[in-house]
């Protein structure tokens, strides 16, 4: 009995020389998978237009009802989108949201993708849900800011000429 | 406060009894294990050696409310759930908070229907929403960070009736 005992003793005592494996967690963090789903983010083009077109095709996919769209008719004064209409209105409820990624399978341009961010918490259940402002992508420069005017017909196709998917 | 920003350094800290009262509150905050779901694999994941809660003061779960100051109401609550969650809440001393954890828990998640409770703010006051399906530990801790925050922010009034 003694001997067991001794051999199982070995293993506690090897663990004590070991380092501790705990991960200062506010101070250091462990970097997320490639594949992770966290925080939305609505993407844009290089020229600053938003690569959202109000389909609601991602509200329908959504399991948990969680996104909520609005769409309305793009203008060469004011345009926000490529092609006729743009998302007036983009909102996610973060609480109901289960980061689940359907709306990025279902999102036709790809203008909706799930970021690394996981810090997603609230005092206040209002402040959860996510508004267009605070889930679109920062633009590098001011005058690249939607909306934007243009010259007429120069965007006519709301989807833009994309290659192939890479495998 | 006040008596070293005119004096310097006198080698001793000096506090108000709110700020020092606060700063005990959250260095010895014991948790109750409230696991509904899978939210609780990810909560045991966070007492576990890697994220470590003991960090903060959360040196173990209470299995009994009365010895808990914390509650962490992780996954859904069903309708039957509900009472028994409100008298556990019940049992337990004054100061207590709550930390809703996940979707389901704060406001329903996923499951919208006659089952569930649509967030447990219906039953209790909660003071910290994580969202997530369910959050990583990380984000646990940083909601546990949040309440912490909160509770450094109190003031003795706050727990006065008026």
């Amino acid at each position: 009995m003694l001997k067991e005992l001794g051999r199982g003793l070995i293993t506690t005592f090897k663990m004590l020389l070991e380092s501790p494996v705990t991960i200062q967690y506010p101070e250091e963090k462990r970097p997320v998978r490639p594949r992770f789903r966290g925080r939305h983010v609505l993407k844009r083009y290089d020229n600053g237009l938003e690569k959202c077109i109000g389909c609601s095709l991602c509200a329908a996919a959504c399991p948990a009802d969680a996104i909520f769209v609005e769409s309305a008719e793009n203008t060469d004064e004011e345009r926000y989108a490529p092609g006729e209409r743009y998302a007036s209105t983009y909102e996610i409820n973060m609480l109901r949201c289960i980061f689940c990624g359907f709306c990025e399978d279902a999102c036709p341009t790809e203008a909706i993708v799930l970021g690394a961010n996981y810090e997603l918490t609230f005092t206040n259940r209002r402040d959860a849900i996510y508004t267009k402002d605070s889930l679109l992508e920062a633009v590098p420069s001011p005058e690249l800011l939607t909306p934007q005017k243009v010259e007429p017909g120069e965007y006519t196709r709301s989807i833009p000429e994309m290659e192939d998917p890479k495998l | 406060m006040g008596v070293e920003q005119k004096l310097g350094n006198m080698g001793m800290v000096t506090t108000t009894l709110e700020q020092f009262v606060n700063w005990s509150r959250t260095r010895a905050m014991w948790p109750m294990l409230f696991g509904l779901a899978c939210c609780a694999i990810e909560m045991m994941s966070a007492q576990a050696a890697h994220y470590d809660m003991s960090r903060f003061g959360m040196e173990l779960m209470r299995a009994s409310p009365r010895q808990s100051d914390l509650m962490i109401v992780a996954g859904r609550v069903s309708r039957k759930m509900g009472p028994i969650l409100r008298r556990l809440y019940d049992q337990m001393p004054e100061p207590k908070w709550v930390v809703a954890m996940g979707d389901c828990a704060s406001c329903g998640g996923v499951f919208n229907n006659y089952a569930i409770h649509q967030g447990v703010d219906e039953l209790v006051p909660v003071d910290v929403y994580v969202a997530g399906c369910p959050p990583r530990p990380e984000a646990l801790i940083h909601g546990i960070v949040t309440l912490y925050e909160k509770v450094n922010g109190e003031k003795f009034t706050d727990y006065t009736d008026s």
